[in-house]
């Protein structure tokens, strides 16, 4: 018989709990991504992989093993037969871990970092079935291909979760000409957005942006006498009322998404603000063909 | 008791806390409302950002003043503020007596008698004075006081009776001692008051009450002129004033209620008003009481009794047509005697029997044809007079020789007898004493009544119990015999004066009266009720409300007589309907000449009236200010910090937990109950089943239709949902465009409501198709025995058997057989119209578009089509094979008719293609 430590119980429920998440947060995302038909996405010229390109005309050079002795027989001509190039890209995932996305304006509505998660978990689905490489930065789930890694990706993401209000964005083990997506509320220290998108685009990085924000955050629909803190608690601002800021904490807000967009613009990056009111799928949508666009 | 104008305190020394006020004042002002905490990430964003204005951060003035507002409420409220204190009566001592007249004409505002009784009760508990009660409509006993206390709490039993208080009685009856006294008048003058007055003043200081209310009476209607004459008086004679006499009575079903309804205006300064109110015999027979709406008085009410009630009496001479003098008509007394009392019907006997009269009178007709006689008969059973008088005709005929007729009392002799005319010895006869059992017992006889003629009666063995009048020398003069729930009575002389001088005399009207052949025109007098006993049936109190009188003694006809006229109702005799033998006689508190006065008081007695001010504690008013005072604070105060509107939907929630909000607007707002099935069952397409009770039946029938659903799915274009339910009694028909009806042998019909909804459901275009379940049985079986009576109070059109070219044999498959679980051939469908023509062959069925109402076969469909959980078929059909193919053409059967109830006559216009290309080729 053995005894059951309380560390032990605490420690088996957390897995249990997270066991339960995770299929749905995975099944949730292979939903979300079958709703994007993937087309055939070859790399349009030819080169090394399996698929027929064109058959050309043999020139001096090409060795004889190159001959498509079939297609020749039946011309004058000689002909190669070309494959189209293939070659897996990287794309390499960032979610803000902090507290911040923690933060949901309605019992309604899932926190950010859900929306974060699922969007990012229903990306790599997509990715990963067109044959692509998926991780995060960091050293939480390094890029590979094949479906198991979507479960790595899941717990990466579902694990380091920050303990700072605001996060910035990992840029550690982002591969030269990979692709990235970086996924936050982008509140905090827009400097450090800023580095970190200076190094990636030091390592010629492309890729997308995706501030997410709760509609409460977009409509500020508070009044009277409040004291606002951050999640983390490590920020306070008391006002007596609260509905004269409203204006112009939306200009604020308005110039910080500005200010995001433009640097993301000045890198070749695209940027999108989603908010957790709205469908996942567009956002998904969006991201693919942003992606699509990038390549 | 500190007193403020009007207003007193009953704790003043807590108005004191009102000094504190100030101080709250500064108290209030330094403190802000509480901040609310957030979460809120975009709190990076708001750093820096300072508020306009800085001083909200100490409470407004006006909320502040709010709040000063209620405590003031609740400081004010809890001095115990009292409007009007009554300080009245508080200088005398000594035992104090109420007396209350009591009468009826103190139940219009009894409520606020026994208030100010009680009022007066609990001031002299206040000042420890003993107290009596004394209602002068009971029987004078003297008073005993007692404490304040016991008598309050009896004070809510104290009800007035509806007669007249008995004012010398008690003025005999007051104790010795000294004692105020007060006096609640019921403002109407009663003999003997003056004596009590002076009794009461000997013995201390008097207060008279007196209510300015006006005291209304209804008098007794009389019937005048063929109009119901309605009169009513009041005391004081004031303004102009309208009030409304309503009728009341037994309607058709036996429910009382209002049968008519008519003003009556009372001029400036007139005590008396009175109306004419003209109402059909019917209508008028029926009423049982009139009252004068919206007062509670036994004054304002009026019994009726049998003198309204005019009995319908049809007139039947033998020699109709015949020339005569109009003297020697054989009707003519009779005529006169009940003209003035009773509706009178001329005509044929067989005509007259069908306005069923109360009474029928032959006056001297002898023979009746067999149909007249059936007629007559059948009439009798049902509680018919028939009043038959002799003459010569009946004396030269045949009727009741050698047999009783049915349709006379007694055996006739032939001939009759002739007494004391010219070519006869003796005098004419005069009439013998009523005996007591004969309903003219009590009747005096005047001395100038003879009869000179008559027919005789046969000595049979039962002749002297039918005999109920008779002469001097004891031959019977009238003869009765009960012939079912009715009865005969044969005058043995004529209607005229030919025979005998009885028409001629007041005693003819009074027998005629006696045998309820007539009604008394007025009152009855003494003499009319002499000799009888009375019973009480219902009794009336002093609010006007008729009860059940329980086992009262009876009353002799001559008190009730005196009371009628004059006296008025006692306490051994209280107002209601005395019952007699055969009639009904109304005892009202207002008899037809009571006279409403006022009483006269002396100079010298105080005198009070109800528009005193009444103590009005204020307490609970000011409480109730300032809770409604903290609850405006409470919002005010959410709205300064930002959470009012949050709030609010809390609290709006809870509001209408409790029912706060108007409960129709909540309802308008609320789905309505049968909403969700509505939405469920016009979602998508669903087809109905009737359930039958026999949980089987209906499991096969949901199962059937949820088989045929999914072939639907799977073959055509139409998708139905799972199939529905559907409780005839209770459940919307309309959402359904067909309904299947298994019909099983013990089903319960329907009531007339679902019948009505069926076939509104019918009539506008469903279909319901009857599945007896019995194909496989020949003949007549129960189920479709049962379907003939519950498909026969339905609108359905004549039927014909499913003709081959019907458009069901071709809406989806061409099918010329329609199996279900058996193969019968015989599925009705209606009749095409007997002009349809045929068109290429087919009739033209435009009913409805072309649907029929109803499909009606026994070849158990649904059992075919059932499929169970898996999608495998619940039942077996057929054997082998064949059975699969008779399966296969069931739902296809299936398929036919739900595509014939959804797209109507559709197939059957495909005659007209050929047509349409024709015409698109050119």
């Amino acid at each position: 018989m053995s005894e059951t430590t309380p560390q032990s119980v605490d420690m088996r429920s957390r897995a249990e709990t997270l066991g339960e998440a995770l299929p749905a947060l995975l099944a949730q995302a292979e939903h979300l991504a079958s709703t994007v038909m993937l087309g055939e996405h070859g790399r349009r010229r030819a080169g090394m992989g399996d698929e027929f390109w064109q058959y050309r005309p043999a020139h001096a050079g090409d060795s004889a093993s190159q001959l498509d002795w079939r297609r020749s027989a039946r011309s004058d001509q000689h002909f190669v037969r070309e494959r189209e190039w293939q070659a897996a890209q990287t794309v390499s995932l960032w979610v803000d871990p902090a507290r911040s996305m923690q933060f949901s304006g309605d019992k309604s509505r899932p926190p950010k970092s859900d929306r974060a998660q699922l969007l990012a978990l229903a990306l790599s689905v997509l990715l990963l079935r067109g044959g692509e490489r998926v991780g995060l930065t960091g050293e939480a789930a390094r890029p590979r291909a094949g479906r198991a890694q979507l479960l790595h990706l899941m717990e990466g993401m579902t694990r380091d979760l920050g303990e700072q209000d605001y996060g910035a964005p990992n840029v550690a083990g982002l591969m030269s000409h990979s692709r990235a997506v970086f996924f936050s509320d982008f509140l905090g220290d827009p400097e450090e957005v800023e580095t970190a998108l200076g190094m990636a685009s030091d390592r010629g990085v492309k890729g997308a942006l995706v501030q997410i924000l709760d509609p409460a955050e977009e409509e500020f629909p508070f009044d009277g006498r409040t004291i606002f803190e951050s999640m983390g608690g490590s920020l306070r601002h008391e006002t007596l009322r609260a509905g004269d800021l409203r204006d112009r904490y939306l200009d604020r807000l308005a110039e910080r998404k500005g200010r995001i967009e433009t640097l993301a613009r000045a890198s070749g990056w695209h940027y999108l603000c989603h908010h957790s009111g709205q469908s996942a799928q567009s956002a998904l949508l969006w991201l693919y063909t942003a992606l699509e666009r990038g390549r | 008791m500190f007193m403020i104008g009007p207003l007193g305190f009953t704790a003043p020394l807590l108005l004191l806390g009102l000094i504190a006020l100030p101080v709250l004042w500064l108290l209030l002002r330094a403190v802000p409302p509480a901040p609310i905490r957030r979460r809120f990430p975009g709190v990076a964003l708001l750093l820096g950002l300072t508020d306009a204005e800085a001083e909200t951060d100490k409470t407004p003035w006006w909320l502040l003043l709010l709040r000063m507002a209620a405590l003031a409420a609740a400081i004010i409220g809890f001095a115990g503020p009292v409007l009007n204190p009554d300080q009245r009566n508080t200088a005398e001592t000594g035992p104090l007596l109420i007396v209350m007249d009591a009468t009826w004409a103190d139940a219009r505002d009894w409520p606020r008698r026994i208030d100010r009784a009680t009022a007066l009760v609990a001031e002299a508990g206040r000042t420890g004075r003993p107290v009596a009660l004394v209602r002068l409509t009971e029987p004078a006993a003297e008073p005993a006081f007692q404490a304040a206390g016991a008598l309050g709490q009896t004070m809510a039993g104290v009800t007035p009776n509806p007669w007249a208080p008995d004012f010398t009685g008690w003025a005999k009856a007051l104790p010795a001692g000294r004692f105020s006294s007060f006096w609640l008048s019921d403002g109407v003058e009663h003999p003997g008051r003056a004596d009590l007055l002076s009794a009461l003043q000997s013995r201390g200081g008097v207060t008279v009450f007196e209510s300015p209310r006006p005291v209304m009476a209804l008098r007794p209607a009389q019937f005048e002129d063929g109009a119901i004459k309605l009169s009513a008086s009041r005391l004081p004679a004031t303004d102009a004033a309208e009030v409304e006499v309503s009728a009341r009575g037994l309607d058709p079903a036996g429910i009382e209620r209002e049968l008519a309804r008519v003003p009556l205006s009372f001029a400036a300064g007139a005590a008396d008003a009175e109306i004419k109110l003209s109402l059909p015999p019917e209508l008028r027979n029926r009423v049982s009481r009139f009252e004068l709406a919206g007062i509670r008085s036994a004054a304002a009410v009026s019994l009726t009794d049998d003198s309204l009630k005019r009995r319908k009496v049809a007139l039947i001479a033998g020699q109709t047509g015949a020339e005569g003098l109009q003297l020697l008509s054989p009707v003519h007394y009779l005529r006169q005697a009940l003209e003035p009392v009773a509706e009178l019907i001329d005509g044929s006997i067989s005509d007259v029997v069908l306005a069923n009269p109360d009474v029928i009178v032959l006056a001297d007709v002898a023979t009746l044809s067999p149909d007249e006689e059936s007629a007559i008969s059948d009439w009798l059973d049902k509680g018919g007079l028939l009043l038959r008088f002799a003459g010569p005709k009946l004396a030269a005929s045949e009727v009741s020789r050698a047999s009783e007729d049915p349709l006379m009392p007694v055996r006739l002799r032939e001939g009759g007898r002739n007494v004391g005319g010219a070519m006869s010895w003796g005098e004419p006869k005069s009439l013998a004493p009523f005996v007591e059992g004969s309903p003219f017992y009590g009747l005096q006889i005047p001395d100038d009544v003879t009869v000179s003629a008559q027919v005789l009666a046969q000595p049979d063995p039962d002749l002297p119990q039918r005999t109920i009048a008779a002469l001097a020398d004891g031959t019977p003069l009238v003869t009765r015999k009960a012939v079912g729930q009715g009865q005969v009575v044969l005058f043995h002389v004529t209607a005229n004066a030919e025979w005998s001088s009885l028409p001629l005399s007041g005693l003819f009207v009074q027998m005629l009266e006696r045998l309820a052949v007539s009604s008394r025109p007025t009152a009855p007098d003494a003499k009319d009720l002499a000799g009888q006993v009375w019973v009480p049936q219902v009794s009336l109190d002093a609010f006007g409300v008729m009860g059940d009188a329980g086992d009262v003694a009876g009353v002799e006809g001559a008190d009730l007589a005196a009371a009628i006229a004059s006296v008025g109702p006692s306490a051994k005799m209280p107002p209601g309907l005395y019952a007699g033998d055969d009639r009904r006689v109304a005892l009202n508190v207002i008899s037809a000449n009571t006279v409403l006065t006022a009483p006269v008081w002396p100079a010298d007695v105080a005198r009070e009236g109800l528009d005193v001010q009444n103590e009005q504690a204020l307490k609970g008013l000011a409480l109730a200010a300032a809770l409604t005072l903290l609850l405006a604070d409470l919002l005010a105060a959410l709205a300064l910090s930002g959470r009012l509107w949050g709030g609010l939907r809390k609290v709006a929630v809870v509001l209408l937990a409790f029912g706060l909000f108007a409960p129709h607007n909540a309802q308008a707002q609320a789905p309505q109950p049968g909403d969700a099935r509505a939405i469920e069952a016009t979602s998508e397409v669903r087809l109905g089943y009737v359930l039958t009770g026999d949980a089987r039946v209906d499991r096969v029938s949901e199962a059937g239709l949820a088989g045929l659903g999914t072939r639907l799915t799977e073959r055509t274009t139409i998708e139905p949902g799972a199939p529905l339910s559907v409780n005839l009694e209770t459940d919307e028909l309309v959402f359904f465009p067909f309904l299947y009806w298994p019909v099983t042998a013990d089903q319960p019909a329907p009531s007339s409501a679902a019948y009505a909804k069926l076939n509104r459901y019918l009539r506008t275009g469903g279909m319901i198709m009857f599945d007896t379940r019995d194909g496989d049985m020949p003949g007549q079986t129960p189920e479709s025995r049962r379907l003939q009576l519950l498909a026969a109070p339905l609108d359905i059109p004549p039927l014909e058997i499913l003709p081959e070219d019907h458009v069901l044999t071709r809406s989806f498959y061409l099918l010329q057989d329609f199996p279900g679980r058996y193969t019968n051939r015989n599925v009705w469908v209606e009749a095409a119209p007997p002009d349809a023509k045929l068109a290429e062959g087919m009739p033209f069925r435009n009913l409805n578009d072309g649907v029929t109402p109803v499909v009606i076969g026994g070849n158990d469909w649904a059992a075919a089509w059932a499929l169970d959980a898996n999608d495998v078929p619940m039942f077996p059909v057929g054997r082998g094979y064949t059975g699969e193919r008779q399966r296969e053409i069931a739902t296809r059967f299936g398929i036919n008719l739900i595509m014939y109830v959804l797209t109507g006559n559709y197939k059957s216009d495909q005659v007209h293609v050929p047509a349409l290309l024709e015409r698109l080729g050119q």
